[in-house]
């Protein structure tokens, strides 16, 4: 293998392996950016790849599995949002009990539905890659950029649009105001806790999406667990990115290499390390990237702040 | 009254534990500034911000022109065009002076592009210039001064066509020229057919601005008079329920030696930029040494450094009672019999979920006096709470009671009564009555004067001018990290301590 193939294999699967961390991150940069952190995404992702996969297998249709992951992080949205803003519970508790209770909602009834049945097989047909026409075969370019499936493509446009959203609309003046000086922005008419609902809401169900792209896009079945702390890592990216969609998504395509570069360091044959190293590395990164940062990054001043008038 | 713009009827607001409002009434005339005077607590900024919707009203009813309303949320109150300059900085530093002015007023996906920020802009700029404020809309309000960022609140109000304007203690954060401009203003609007409420805990700025002044008392209206047919004896009297000595008797004292000598300090701020720029001062025993300026002009770092709370600073010499002291040491003053009443008292002087003793033994508790063998000697540490707070007449139910729930009056009481027991040499004492009631600050001048009098040297930081002049010795004025001129106390100089505050030498 040479070089360039190994490179380019890497970068191929950079992207697609960054694509859950960018929809969890991008939807958490707004959860964050109007005040909440929503330590509850692991949960989320679960639950939606769970809800994506189960509503699939069931009908046979992808997209409304899309539709599934979208309503169960909605849902979810909607609850921490009541605990959090309406009740003004503390966001870290609970935030660790939607991890809980995704882990558990999600093994348990995958165990009761799924593994304990006589299904002759508990795949489902995934995504497909699509090629995109002529692009595609540009040499080293094509297979990196223009050869991966639909929800990967969809990145594209949400980045941008999330952007545009946050820094050239009203609401996202809002948004950006109820994160730093909630008053302020309630003393000119903002209700701080309707913007909350719909950031937190929104973070929730892209988060719900990004759990869906692991069963519909990447591995075509649902195994316990299979987040595996990729909730946690777009959380650091949203940190490293500096609050902005860009940024994250920047952070998300990092941690993304050390996925599939790990990926493809197993794959090769005469590597020596045991692979559980190998699986440790874009965790690692996490760190590093983070302790790297540490002081640098302004952070929304009222994060983690329940606003009271 | 012949044409009530706005009428307040038993308006009732009560918070858990805590009644704000109890059935207070209040007839505003198209016009007139209609000052709200009272002391902290008084319930003047809740009765104002029931009017913006920021609370509901438990009971009570407010009508404008004559028309019964109910106002929701501030957003009902812009649409009844009535605007609030709040008392503290309704600005998000990180915005420009636009945004901030815009927020809120656009439909959610409304598009924030060149087009309509030139509108905008260019509306701010009209604005502005019809009220003579030079006001950039495009400038970030972080890089804006103090004094600008409230020119840039009053037109934020204006901008959404306000035509009843409440202003809650606006000049707290101006210099005297910026109040005198800010008050004259006030003046110019209402000969513009504006209204607007100004509330103040200051008399002379009351007497000055307003036609009529309605005054609270623990959530009640104890009057509403004619400005003219007033003064301001009789409205303090009317504020505080007593008569107060608005200037205190002060004795004359022989000051002694040099306690506190400081050559060319220099400290930076949290940030890592300069912010005393080498200071050198003395304070003698029995002298009170007053610094004035305008708040954020290093003040703070200086007093942070000189009670050994700052980590970057430097200094060719500071000698405390003679004996020169070492960096080091001066990170361990403790042991130099100094005693320091800090600017935050919320974050510095006390620590609020602790209990009112506690908060007494706090620098003091592992002594012998308060333990043995590394238990709390609870008996003593309650006596001498009870001390504490019969000698220096601190109302509290319990000195058990967590210390959050006392007045911010007697929190600082609490603070000084601490302090002041330490009997220390040299004093340093820092905003000792921002934000709390003329009872309070009058007896925390009295025990400051006392000390003075007793041979303590003190140093006394503040942004309140009058506080300055009242209590100091001398007064040295500080702008920008360096101390710019030294005054006498005397009051013909308050425009010309003014001045040199905001950076002109004299």
């Amino acid at each position: 293998m040479t070089i360039l193939a190994f490179a380019g294999g890497v970068l191929a699967a950079t992207w697609r392996m960054a694509t859950p961390l960018i929809f969890a991150s991008v939807g958490e940069v707004f959860a964050e950016r109007s005040g909440v952190i929503n330590l509850g995404l692991e949960g989320i992702m679960l639950l939606g790849a769970f809800g994506a996969y189960a509503v699939t297998f069931y009908t046979g249709s992808l997209w409304l599995g899309v539709l599934a992951a979208l309503a169960i992080g909605l849902l979810l949205g909607l609850l921490f949002a009541l605990f959090t803003v309406t009740i003004k519970a503390n966001q870290i508790v609970v935030g660790v009990a939607l991890n809980l209770v995704g882990s558990g909602v999600s093994g348990f009834l995958f165990r009761s539905i799924f593994l304990n049945s006589d299904f002759p097989s508990l795949n489902i047909v995934s995504f497909n890659n699509m090629s995109i026409p002529i692009l595609s075969r540009i040499p080293f370019i094509g297979p990196v950029l223009f050869q991966t499936n639909m929800l990967v493509y969809l990145t594209v446009f949400l980045v941008p649009l999330a952007s545009f959203l946050l820094y050239k609309t009203s609401f996202g003046l809002s948004v950006r105001t109820v994160g730093e000086h909630p008053k302020a922005a309630d003393t000119m008419g903002v209700s701080v806790s309707r913007i909350r609902y719909v950031c937190v809401v929104a973070g929730s169900m892209l988060a719900a999406v990004g759990g869906a792209s692991l069963t519909l896009a990447f591995a075509n079945q649902f195994v316990e667990d299979m987040v595996s702390g990729r909730g946690f890592i777009a959380l650091a990216a949203v940190v490293f990115g500096a609050w902005s969609p860009w940024g994250a998504t920047g952070a998300s395509l990092l941690f993304g290499a050390f996925y599939a570069l790990q990926l493809r360091v197993q794959a090769m044959n005469n590597v020596l390390l045991p692979y559980q190293f190998l699986q440790v590395l874009p965790y690692v990164a996490t760190i590093l990237a983070l302790v790297s940062i540490r002081n640098r990054a302004q952070s929304p001043k009222a994060l983690g702040v329940p606003y009271q008038s | 009254m012949t044409n009530p713009i706005l009428r307040m009827e038993n308006i009732v607001k009560t918070f858990p534990g805590v009644v704000a409002n109890r059935g207070v009434s209040l007839e505003v005339a198209r016009g007139e500034v209609h000052a709200l005077l009272g002391e902290n607590g008084a319930g003047k900024t809740v009765l104002m911000s029931v009017l913006y919707g920021l609370f509901p009203p438990d009971s009570g009813e407010i009508l404008l022109g004559g028309q019964p309303v109910s106002i929701h949320s501030p957003k009902d109150a812009i649409d009844h065009k009535i605007g609030m300059v709040h008392q503290h900085f309704m600005l998000e530093p990180t915005l420009t002076v636009a945004e901030n002015i815009i927020l809120g007023q656009y439909p959610p996906f409304a598009v924030l592009n060149r087009k309509r920020m030139g509108e905008v802009h260019d509306r701010i700029r009209r604005l502005s210039e019809e009220f003579e404020l030079a006001i950039d809309p495009v400038a970030y309000v972080q890089t804006l001064s103090v004094g600008e960022q409230q020119w840039v609140e009053i037109l934020k109000v204006l901008y959404h066509g306000a035509d009843l304007l409440i202003l809650d203690e606006p000049t707290a954060v101006l210099t005297p020229q910026e109040t005198a401009r800010l008050l004259k203003f006030l003046r110019d609007l209402v000969q513009k057919g504006m209204t607007a409420i100004f509330i103040s805990h200051k008399l002379e700025e009351v007497m000055q601005v307003s036609d009529r002044v309605t005054v609270l008392r623990d959530g009640q209206v104890i009057g509403t008079c004619e400005t003219r047919e007033t003064n301001p004896r009789e409205l303090a009297r009317m504020m505080v329920g007593r008569d107060v000595l608005v200037d205190l008797p002060r004795r004359s004292s022989t000051s002694g030696e040099p306690v506190l000598v400081v050559r060319n300090l220099r400290v930076r701020d949290a940030r890592g930029l300069p912010a005393v720029k080498g200071v050198s001062l003395m304070v003698r025993e029995g002298e009170i040494v007053g610094i004035a300026g305008v708040s954020g002009n290093g003040q703070t770092e200086l007093a942070l450094a000189l009670a050994g709370l700052s980590d970057d600073f430097d200094f060719d010499e500071i000698m405390l009672a003679n004996q020169s002291l070492t960096k080091k040491q001066l990170l361990n003053l403790d042991q130099f019999q100094t005693a320091h009443i800090p600017e935050d008292r919320q974050k510095m002087g006390v620590i609020l979920p602790f209990s009112v003793a506690e908060n007494f033994v706090i620098e003091e508790f592992r002594g012998s006096r308060f333990s043995r063998l590394g238990f709390l000697r609870r008996q003593a540490i309650h006596d001498y709470s009870l001390d504490l707070v019969r000698k220096f007449g601190i109302r509290v139910a319990s000195v058990n009671d967590e210390i959050a729930n006392l007045s911010g009056g007697n929190q600082q009481k609490v603070v000084v009564a601490r302090e002041l027991e330490r009997h220390p040499r040299f004093l340093l004492v820092n905003q000792p009555t921002r934000g709390i009631d003329v009872g309070a600050t009058e007896f925390v001048h009295r025990q400051i004067l006392e000390e003075r009098q007793e041979g303590t040297a003190i140093l006394l930081i503040s942004t309140d001018l009058e506080e300055v002049f009242a209590l100091s010795d001398r007064i040295l004025v500080m702008f920008e990290g360096k101390i710019v001129g030294e005054l006498p106390p005397d009051r013909s100089l308050l425009e010309e301590a003014g001045l040199m505050m905001a950076g002109n030498r004299r």
